[in-house]
């Protein structure tokens, strides 16, 4: 390993907090491309430039540079906005980006194609209903997520001002956004800027947090740097679990590159959480890897100083002892779809939205139908980890006035999809991401398809599988805990990895390499057929491969590639 | 024939002869001619000016022949152009030939609105003044030749006397032009002085013209506009090689379209005649009827005229009555989106209808004119064009633009389309290549800029270069965007501003980013910049020219009006300059 810190480091410092020469790059009009530089501190600032990679190849034949885009995604903790929010995400999807929205496996909004010369206008208007893309991507602490069923009213509404509080906690202290995007030029102040946090270079990789309320492990904790369990006395929260150094990035062929789990190191009162994650991150400022950004995520910091060893730094850091963890008891990472009440009387509806893609088609006007509903709607949308919506805090009488909107616009036809389908999860991947390798969000629906055929025959149609689909091995659709996980290898190939926990519990492994898509239902099929005749009272199918010896079980991050 | 020559004179003959190649004997055939005949004239000769309003061209083109038949009859004649003179000045002028066009909505050329609207006040006195006037026009369009109409009336109503009849061109106007031309040489008593100059060029370089055009080889032909574009403009590239065409930015270049094969299949179903009948053209002689509609008559442009012609092979009463306004719907507005088929289909063709009867009713197909969007030094022996293809849907038909889907759909690479060249004069780079220039050229209003922009990099112009161009979506229609960044970090390039209309949900266009930079515009204006106007004539330019006005108002602390004479004194030193359609 060199010694040489990567050049992100400089970048960072030298950015004068992360200004660049972004604002003088935003107004040259020749490109929609901003330098690669630029590119780096752009994302601290929530946006990705992109390019449609499904016309690159002929372009420069029609004189045409690439279709520059940028992707704007939105900071807000627990996914939880007002009807007075969606409506103006929808506009600005239909005004300034591609006419849909895209629900994350972050729980916020992404926009993409935005091209360079309305990221402001978009900016200002977001700003306009309290809403902002700070720090949704950077090597910061990114958006964070939170359990979105409100139907444990008082601990959810904790929970959920506990990620407000972290969120704003570690939010990078620099005017950069407000002077390049909102104010259009430096504000002039007495006091000299600093990030008290995270200093000049910020940390050496992103950052995630989440927090759940068990038995929903909805948002996948083990799958984050940081996590917080609640735990639950009496219908009060009396404390979190805390859980570091998951991740799921990984590069193909690099096996010192790998998806981790995070370790439960202890139990810490509310009072002490947003402290607790101000620590953890200051560890990871000072302890992560600055030269290798494929070594720098907290998971790798975690693998390298050892849970106790990462823990006994936090509690130096705390000036406290963690306590022993707390038992507890996750049963599901999936949504609870359908109709559910509150402790108030008052209601939710979970959507499942498919691919996590608000989109109007000619047979399902699903973003014309959520926006009617945003009209007259009182309560909240919520986003949840895994791509679907909520409408929550429904009363009794706008229920009343909602039901004809979803029957008119067949919202809730969608919830009658086979388990395997309302438990799925695909990245935006082609033609967008710069990243990816192979299609997701626009394959795995038909992949279902097929597979949907043989679960009929098998009568699985109710039996929930978790099914995850990523165009690359960086993770954003969590693939490496799921039941059944394709990642991109090449276009049209896969790699086909089982096994996972059905809550998030367990890492998969890989089963087969580089499958085209075709070959996928004709390998899968014997084993589900297999599954569907032989599974044990209540086994899981990721646990039943394991039983069965389709693949090992991955009981470490640093097993995950050992097959045998 | 003995040789009225003497031996010194045959000897000198015979050695120039040896030496002439076949272009050059056919002018010094002209030029001789002329000689004799300005001798026979010598008799009556007068004092003429030839007064024309000209904004492609054509009628400064024709006023040139007749300026110059007059001078090879021994008259004194002056070549005025209309952006030049005051109607007042005309009084004194012994006799005046006018040509003018009309544009859009029945309007003036641009050069000649100023002169338009003072002589349209009246208010001189012009007795004793001879005159007549060729009007040119397109018969596609309602008002018809209007600004020569109202010229010709106002002139007589002044009291002049008009000593030929006006006549009314359409797009195929030598034969009218030449009518016109022997009735004036006829009434001021040169009788057999026609200038033959208008059939065979004088001009040694230009061997192909209208009547002989080029078949330039496609070199290549492609889309610039993005996959997702609403447009389809394409960029086609032909060979001048053996052409002999020199020609310059801001100069035109005139295709000779074919109609398609469905537009001429429509018609040979709607009349039920077979495409081999055989059909007489004037000036092309017997052809068979498919390739007289393909290749010779415009089967499409509906004007009063073709109507009136279906009219009466069909007797229709509907269609009569459409024709003379007796219907709730004007014709104008009936005729608006629809086509020449419409009209076949309205009426009831009599069955004994002939393909000849047919084609008599149809005009020449006229010649469609694009500003050239090369430039030859940095392109020898290339001519590029930026083509918008027009396709749209009207009455449950698909349409086409005659011209752009041609090239769009049949000017394949390796295959030929007849061109000619049309000279520009009105469009051109200042001479003084220090000068600035601003450019505006929205959509295919851009050809002529970035010949404009090759040109000044070919010269290594010092002068700064301002474009602004527009269009609909930054990504899918900002045409020629990898050539405008190399001209950017080379610096032939030095401004460039966007407009893109659809990308936001208000629309902006170039005209609101001229007023975002009005006061570095109003800067190069008064640094003495040339300022330029190429694309939509109906909209654009008109926003445009009024920015402009309000520009120079405000950043020139001047009233409307001060900055109207400001924009005229600009357009009389041709540094405002515009090629609109």
């Amino acid at each position: 390993m060199s010694d040489k810190l990567h050049p992100n480091e400089a970048l960072k410092e030298n950015s004068d907090f992360l200004r660049g020469n972004l604002a003088e790059e935003f107004a040259d009009t020749s490109t929609g491309a901003i330098s690669a530089d630029n590119q780096q501190l752009s994302k601290f600032h929530g946006m990705y430039l992109q390019d449609d990679r499904d016309v690159r190849a002929d372009r420069r034949k029609r004189k045409l540079d690439k279709a520059y885009s940028f992707l704007i995604r939105v900071r807000m903790p627990g996914g939880v906005i007002n009807p007075e929010q969606w409506l103006k995400m929808d506009y600005l999807a239909d005004n300034y980006a591609n006419g849909t929205l895209k629900l994350t496996t972050r729980q916020a909004f992404q926009l993409h194609g935005v091209i360079k010369f309305n990221l402001v206008q978009t900016v200002r208007e977001m700003h306009d209903v309290a809403l902002d893309s700070i720090a949704a991507c950077g090597d910061v602490n990114r958006n964070i997520m939170c359990n979105p069923n409100p139907d444990l009213s008082s601990a959810h509404a904790e929970t959920l001002q506990l990620a407000d509080e972290i969120s704003a906690h570690l939010l990078p202290q620099t005017g950069a956004y407000h002077e390049i995007f909102l104010e259009g030029e430096k504000v002039l102040s007495s006091e000299p800027e600093e990030e008290k946090i995270y200093g000049k270079t910020y940390l050496p990789r992103k950052f995630k947090i989440a927090i759940a309320i068990p038995p929903s492990n909805d948002v996948d904790i083990y799958a984050h740097c940081l996590s917080f369990i609640a735990i639950i006395e009496n219908e009060k929260i009396i404390g979190y679990n805390v859980s570091v150094g998951g991740g799921m990035g990984m590069t193909h062929g690099a096996e010192d590159t790998f998806p981790r789990l995070a370790d439960i190191i202890g139990f810490i009162t509310p009072e002490q959480a947003v402290d607790v994650a101000e620590k953890v991150v200051l560890v990871q400022r000072d302890f992560g890897n600055r030269q290798d950004r494929k070594q720098s995520r907290l998971k790798y910091t975690v693998e390298r100083m050892g849970p106790d060893g990462f823990t006994s730094k936090l509690e130096e850091y705390l000036g406290y002892k963690l306590q022993p963890a707390k038992p507890f008891e996750f049963t599901t990472n999936g949504d609870r779809f359908g109709w559910s009440e509150n402790s108030n009387g008052n209601l939710n509806l979970n959507l499942f939205i498919p691919g996590g893609r608000v989109i109007d088609t000619t047979h399902y006007p699903m973003k014309t139908g959520l926006r009617e509903i945003a009209k007259i709607h009182e309560g909240e949308f919520r986003l949840t980890a895994n791509q679907n919506l909520v409408l929550s805090n429904i009363s009794p009488s706008k229920r009343k006035e909602i039901e004809p909107l979803l029957e008119k616009y067949g919202l809730t036809t969608a919830l009658d999809s086979s388990a395997m389908r309302l438990n799925s999860i695909a990245c935006v991947a082609l033609p967008t991401c710069g990243l990816a390798l192979a299609e997701a969000e626009r394959y795995l629906p038909d992949l279902i398809t097929d597979l949907e055929e043989i679960l009929e025959n098998c009568g699985l149609r109710h039996d929930a599988i978790t099914i995850r689909m990523t165009g690359c091995p960086n993770g954003c659709g969590r693939p490496f805990i799921a039941e059944i996980g394709f990642v991109g290898r090449n276009p049209g190939k896969y790699n086909v990895y089982l096994g996972g926990g059905f809550f998030g519990q367990r890492l998969n492994k890989l089963f087969k390499e580089s499958i085209p898509g075709e070959e996928i239902k004709p390998l899968l099929t014997p084993i589900i057929q297999h599954y569907a005749k032989e599974r044990n009272n209540g086994e899981r199918f990721g646990d039943f491969v394991i039983r069965t010896g389709y693949v090992k079980a991955t009981t470490a991050g640093n097993n995950f590639h050992t097959l045998t | 024939m003995s040789s009225p020559l003497d031996q010194n004179q045959q000897a000198l003959l015979d050695s120039l002869t040896a030496s002439l190649n076949p272009t050059q004997a056919i002018w010094i055939s002209g030029y001789t001619a002329a000689l004799g005949k300005g001798a026979a004239a010598t008799t009556n000769n007068k004092n003429i000016t030839i007064l024309y309003g000209t904004e492609s061209g054509n009628s400064e083109m024709l006023a040139e022949k007749v300026s110059k038949a007059a001078k090879k009859q021994g008259h004194k004649a002056t070549l005025t152009n209309m952006a030049d003179i005051a109607p007042k000045d005309l009084a004194g002028i012994d006799t005046l030939f006018v040509v003018i066009s009309t544009w859009g909505d029945g309007e003036p050329p641009e050069t000649a609105e100023t002169f338009y609207n003072e002589l349209m006040q009246g208010g001189i006195d012009l007795k004793g003044l001879n005159f007549s006037v060729c009007a040119l026009g397109d018969t596609s369009y309602e008002k018809f030749c209007q600004t020569g109409i109202d010229i010709d009336q106002q002139l007589e109503k002044l009291g002049a006397k008009r000593i030929a009849d006006r006549v009314d061109c359409d797009v195929d106007f030598d034969e009218t032009f030449a009518t016109w031309e022997k009735i004036i040489w006829e009434k001021l008593g040169s009788a057999t002085a026609t200038s033959d100059i208008s059939t065979t060029s004088n001009d040694p370089a230009i061997a192909f013209d209208k009547k002989n055009p080029f078949p330039a080889e496609v070199i290549d032909n492609v889309l610039l506009s993005g996959a997702c574009s609403a447009k389809e403009t394409i960029h086609v590239e032909f060979s001048l090689e053996g052409s002999g065409f020199q020609y310059e930015p801001g100069d035109v270049l005139c295709v000779i379209p074919q109609n398609a094969e469905d537009t001429v299949s429509n018609i040979l179903s709607a009349t039920d005649i077979t495409s081999s009948a055989e059909v007489e053209l004037k000036n092309i002689g017997k052809v068979t009827l498919g390739n007289a509609l393909k290749n010779h008559l415009d089967i499409t442009s509906i004007s009063k005229k073709v109507a009136t012609n279906i009219q009466t092979l069909s007797s229709s009463d509907e269609l009569a009555s459409l024709i003379a306004g007796e219907e709730e719907i004007s014709f104008k507005d009936w005729s608006y989106g629809r086509e020449i088929i419409d009209l076949l289909e309205f009426v009831t063709l009599p069955a004994t209808l002939t393909a000849q009867q047919l084609v008599n009713c149809f005009r020449t197909l006229p010649p469609r004119l694009y500003s050239i969007a090369s430039s030859p030094a940095a392109h020898p022996d290339e001519v590029h064009l930026t083509v918008a293809a027009v396709r749209y849907q009207t009455y449950d038909k698909e349409r086409k633009g005659v011209a752009s889907t041609y090239l769009a759909d049949n000017a394949t690479k390796g295959t030929k389309v007849n061109v000619y060249l049309h000279k520009n004069k009105n469009f051109r780079l200042p001479e003084n290549s220090d000068t600035p220039i601003i450019m505006v050229g929205p959509g295919t209003g851009i050809a002529p800029f970035r010949a404009f922009i090759e040109q000044r990099a070919e010269d290594q112009a010092n002068g700064k270069n301002w474009l602004f161009f527009g269009d609909q979506k930054y990504n899918e229609d900002f045409l020629y965007q990898l050539e405008l960044q190399d001209h950017l970090k080379t610096g032939a390039l030095t401004k460039l501003d966007l407009a893109f209309s659809r990308d936001q949900p208000e629309k902006v266009y170039v005209q609101h980013k001229m007023l975002e930079s009005a006061p570095e515009l109003w800067a190069w204006l008064e640094q003495g910049a040339h300022f330029y106007v190429c694309g939509d004539a109906s909209r654009m330019a008109k926003d445009v020219n009024d920015t402009l006005i309000e520009i120079i108002s405000t950043q020139g602390n001047k009233s409307t009006e001060q900055a109207t004479e400001y924009l005229n004194a600009l357009k009389k030193a041709k540094r405002y300059q515009r090629d609109v359609y």
